[in-house]
């Protein structure tokens, strides 16, 4: 086949990829983009060239030793539903662009980090471009059989020429748009189509050389026993290479995370997060799928081609030598497919985090500063596409210095080892707050120059110095600095071996630098943002506390640089109008902060959105101290602190009602005091009369008989009024305390005011006063008699003491009210005063005003009554009449 | 012949305060409360007066400062006597400056003896 023709072939399988793309760019919301198979397919990207060509060589040479490559992601898979969707949904809702961004914010946007994991992405990813184009370049040279023809310069290299035009494809297809957060629909159809190109060729070639040139894998295994070499090819081998194997799981693990192309496909271009649960079994089944026939195709390449060939195209030169050139079409096509996909998609991966986080924040920004959103848009464009072409075109100066010489397996091992010291800060630092940006910082770069000298340098050393000298010896000849074999470890394969050094001490540097030193705020905010991504999913506008000064026009400029006035015009009363802030707020809070930062994120990546805006805002970093304290406290002490407050809320509604209690104590105390007091008082009263008289009568011999008779008789009334208020007293405290119960029956109230009026007639009588009652008709209801009896003695008494003698006339009345009786006792006498109104029915008041000769009442009377109709669940007040006198009433209710 | 105002609101115990100063000669003026003892204080001036405290209307402190702002009164002493027996009260009527401090009950036979004690 002629270079010319296959050439055309490509150009041709190129247009379709276009064309694909391009279809599925316009139909970008259509069922048959979004789905959760095109997903998975597209994470299929994982198998590249390396797999499609690297496995067969790896069976034929090492056996089984190919397989931990895909075991690493079968395992993983389950894992995704909670360690995938948790990255997920953290990358949306910081529109974050790529891993660098990634892990950059987790702590706390530090531009150096984003700048560490690009370099650290790209050493890694570029002997990996490297890889396809070494197979491309020998594939392009097996079909068109030009090994014979050694090249001298570049121009007459076609690996050049498809590494250009890989360059080209790569650079149009990836940069349609500036926001690199927005999805690239058209790129990820064409995965998929890829995708499942290259199984569907390798199934076929597999079917091929299986059942067509052999009689089925009985056939071809029966075959390769006779083989002196099979025991070692189809066993598992030592606990030396037990040990290869889990750190190749293990690394393999750890890639379909952290490959920059597969964060690309699984989390970026991911739009929901659903289609997660097909991708966990169809993926591994991908995966199965491919690697069915792998064995046994190399087992049929080594039966049928001596050693000196190249086992990684046994898959194109078993069908050439049966001069099958369609099918080797086919499978050139596949392995091409294969390329396609991993080239353009990490360097779709690769230019983003260059532009975002090297380039235009190192350097670059300045130059937006002052130019329209369009020239921006475009400036942004060419940096990526130049970083697209630049990325290849360096990939294959790699590949003609250094590759050429390594197998595909070895350079993909590299990139892997080199990828996986990002393993530490991305995992640890989802699931532990505490992680921090300097603990980033060390365990990267301690992993990442680990790496470099066991692998890479070893390799380097070779090529340059062509001895094996370096790694044979170690630097300065000393047994325990060799690169393959650190300090005695000399049981493990190197990559696995650099996988192990590097990682652990990795992971053991971010661990403790990590608990020795904590973050800044800001790196600690986001770090809580990232761990508890769940919580933060509704109010992460609002978490991020700031507290500073910025206009909202500033803001606005800035936007405007990016976005284009329309559309920042647009974001911002957005904005506005969710928040519910009038339109022409001048002054920017937090949110908007925030929002305008994650607004260009989009553009221009994480760490060049917070330098801008932080250009335009002045930030007070002192005054965010009280609120670090918040930030610091884990969900745990934030749930104890609820429960504190829970707790101290209930004591101190215990603390209110003992105080209360306690007041009320007091206040009742000082009652009994003053009611103490009050009765000493009284008691004394009579018994210094009864004293007084006694003293006289006795020592005074010679007192007249009418004085004697007199004192006589005061005393009689002074033990009278004693006796009354010691039965009042023990009565009112009887009443007052509860101990009194009442007897209550039924009786007619009008036979009991009677009784009553009965019981004091003789003292009106005395002073001629008139007591009348007006109703005549019975009414019956419940109530203690006697105690009813009392209290209407004592109003009558009371009436009558204020009452003028033969003028005065007391009127009792009663009458049926709602669901109750009430009785009412007035008199024409003076009424009572305004002062006294509100404490008459307080115990031992005593109006001032009484009449001239003091009257023997025990102050007691009416706060008996009152308790009295209290227990009754009735009333008691009095109001003075229009005209003259007062009047008394009581309530009692019919039950 | 000394006089002596006995105010009081209790009429058994003026009762037995008057028989009992009678005898001694004096001239007993009588008040039921504070009130009327002022009335009485404006026309005539006793030697003594035996004071109430509780009272209705104008009680004992307030007799005993009108007492103490007349000019025409400072020759009179002013003796309380009254059941308030607690050491704050006794305080509060001696430094409000009455000459002697009585409780009831009393015995007639005492008061008659410290009021004669007190005008000589």
């Amino acid at each position: 086949m002629s270079n010319y023709s296959l050439f055309i072939i490509i150009i041709i399988y190129l247009a379709i990829l276009f064309y694909i793309a391009f279809i599925a760019e316009k139909n970008a919301k259509s069922k048959w983009v979004n789905n959760p198979y095109i997903y998975t397919l597209s994470l299929a990207v994982y198998c590249s060239a390396w797999t499609y060509y690297g496995s067969i060589g790896i069976a034929a040479n090492s056996g089984m030793q190919f397989l931990p490559i895909y075991l690493g992601p079968v395992i993983a898979a389950p894992l995704w539903i909670i360690v995938l969707r948790k990255i997920i949904r953290i990358s949306k809702q910081h529109k974050i662009s790529s891993i660098a961004d990634f892990i950059s914010l987790r702590y706390g946007n530090n531009r150096f980090i984003g700048a560490l994991v690009t370099v650290v992405c790209l050493v890694g990813i570029v002997p990996y471009i490297s890889l396809q184009l070494k197979a491309v370049s020998e594939t392009f040279e097996i079909m068109v059989d030009e090994s014979s023809y050694i090249s001298k310069t570049i121009w007459d290299d076609s690996t050049f020429y498809i590494a250009v035009l890989l360059a080209v494809f790569a650079t149009f297809f990836g940069t349609q748009a500036t926001d690199a957060s927005e999805k690239h629909r058209g790129i990820v159809a064409s995965v998929a189509f890829e995708s499942v190109l290259k199984l569907v060729f390798f199934l076929v070639i597999g079917l091929y050389v299986t059942f067509y040139l052999f009689d089925g894998t009985t056939d071809i295994y029966d075959r390769i026993s006779s083989v002196e070499s099979f025991k070692s090819l189809s066993t598992f081998g030592d606990i030396g290479n037990g040990f290869n194997w889990f750190f190749m799981i293990m690394l393999s693990f750890l890639a379909i995370f952290l490959l920059p192309r597969q964060f690309q496909v699984s989390v970026l271009e991911n739009n929901r997060e659903k289609y997660l649960k097909q991708a966990i079994w169809l993926f591994p089944l991908y995966l199965l799928l491919f690697n069915v026939f792998v064995i046994f195709i190399a087992w049929a390449g080594k039966l049928s081609f001596s050693n000196e060939v190249n086992a990684e195209y046994y898959t194109l030169l078993l069908p050439l030598q049966q001069d099958n050139t369609v099918l080797a079409l086919l499978v050139f096509l596949g392995g091409f497919s294969a390329v396609i996909s991993m080239v353009v998609v990490s360097t779709l991966a690769l230019s983003t985090m260059v532009s975002n986080n090297l380039i235009i924040p190192y350097g670059f920004l300045d130059k937006f500063s002052k130019s329209q959103p369009e020239k921006n848009a475009k400036y942004i464009k060419v940096i990526r596409r130049v970083s697209i072409f630049s990325i290849i075109i360096l990939a294959y100066f790699f590949y003609v210095s250094f590759s050429k010489a390594l197998s595909l397996y070895s350079i993909g091992l590299i990139s892997f080892v080199i990828i996986a010291q990002l393993a530490p800060s991305f995992f640890i630092g989802i699931f532990w707050n505490r992680g921090s940006s300097r603990a980033t910082k060390v365990g990267i770069i301690a992993g990442f120059l680990i790496t470099l000298y066991t692998l890479v340098l070893p390799f380097v050393m070779q090529v340059l110095t062509g001895t094996s000298e370096f790694s044979d010896y170690g630097l300065f000849h000393i047994e325990a600095l060799r690169p393959s074999a650190l300090f005695g470890i000399d049981f493990l394969s190197p990559p696995a071996h650099a996988f192990f050094w590097s990682l652990s001490i990795n992971t053991l540097l971010y661990l403790t630098v990590s608990l020795m030193f904590k973050g800044n705020y800001r790196e600690r905010n986001y770090a809580e943002m990232f761990v508890d991504s769940k919580n933060y999913a509704s109010l992460q506008d609002s978490a991020l506390v700031w507290k500073g000064e910025a206009y909202v026009s500033d803001i606005k400029n800035v936007l405007n640089r990016f976005l284009g006035e329309q559309r920042a015009q647009r974001a911002l009363s957005i904005f506005f109008t969710k928040y519910k802030l009038p339109q022409d707020t001048q002054l920017a809070d937090a949110r908007l902060i925030n929002f305008s930062e994650k607004l260009l994120t989009g553009s221009i990546g994480s760490s060049s959105a917070k330098i801008l805006i932080s250009s335009v805002v002045k930030e007070e970093q002192i005054s965010l101290v009280e609120v670090l304290k918040i930030l610091e406290e884990s969900k745990e002490t934030i749930a104890s602190n609820k429960l504190l407050k829970e707790k101290s809320d209930e004591l101190q509604h215990l603390t209110n009602r003992l105080k209360n209690a306690n007041d009320e104590l007091i206040l009742k105390d000082k009652q009994k005091d003053e009611f103490l007091d009050t009765v000493a008082h009284e008691l004394k009263t009579p018994i210094t009369g009864i004293r007084a008289a006694t003293e006289l009568i006795m020592e005074d011999t010679d007192m007249p008989a009418e004085i004697k008779i007199q004192f006589l008789s005061n005393i009689l009334q002074d033990s009278d009024r004693l006796s009354r208020l010691i039965h009042n007293i023990l009565d009112f405290e009887k009443l007052e305390t509860g101990r009194q119960e009442l007897d209550i029956q039924q009786y007619d109230i009008k036979e009991t005011i009677e009784k009553a009026i009965n019981g004091v007639s003789q003292i009106a009588a005395k002073k001629q006063i008139d007591i009348i009652t007006k109703n005549p008709h019975k009414c019956k209801l419940n109530y203690d008699e006697d105690r009813i009896i009392q209290v209407l003695t004592n109003l009558l008494s009371n009436a009558i003491k204020f009452s003028e003698s033969k003028t005065g006339r007391i009127v009792v009345d009663y009458k049926l009210g709602n669901a109750s009786v009430e009785v009412l006792v007035s008199d024409n006498g003076r009424g009572i005063s305004d002062k006294d109104m509100d404490f008459i029915f307080d115990k031992f008041y005593q109006t001032s005003d009484q009449n001239t000769i003091k009257p023997q009442g025990s102050g007691l009377g009416l706060a008996i009554s009152r308790q009295i109709i209290k227990k009754h669940h009735g009333k008691i007040w009095v109001k003075n009449n229009q005209k003259s006198g007062v009047t008394f009433g009581f309530k009692l209710p019919f039950d | 012949m000394k006089k002596i105002l006995i105010v009081d609101d209790e009429p058994n115990i003026v009762m037995t305060l008057e028989y009992a100063f009678k005898k001694q000669d004096f001239e007993v003026y009588i008040a039921r409360d504070g009130s009327e003892a002022l009335q009485i204080l404006k026309k005539d001036v006793p030697d003594v007066v035996l004071l109430d405290i509780m009272m209705p209307n104008v009680d004992g402190y307030q007799t005993l400062n009108f007492i103490k702002e007349q000019d025409s009164l400072k020759h009179t002493k002013v003796v309380f006597l009254t059941a308030k027996n607690k050491a704050s009260d006794i305080e509060k009527g001696l430094k409000l400056g009455a000459d002697k401090y009585l409780l009831k009950p009393f015995s007639v036979k005492k008061i008659v003896s410290e009021i004669l004690e007190l005008l000589n």
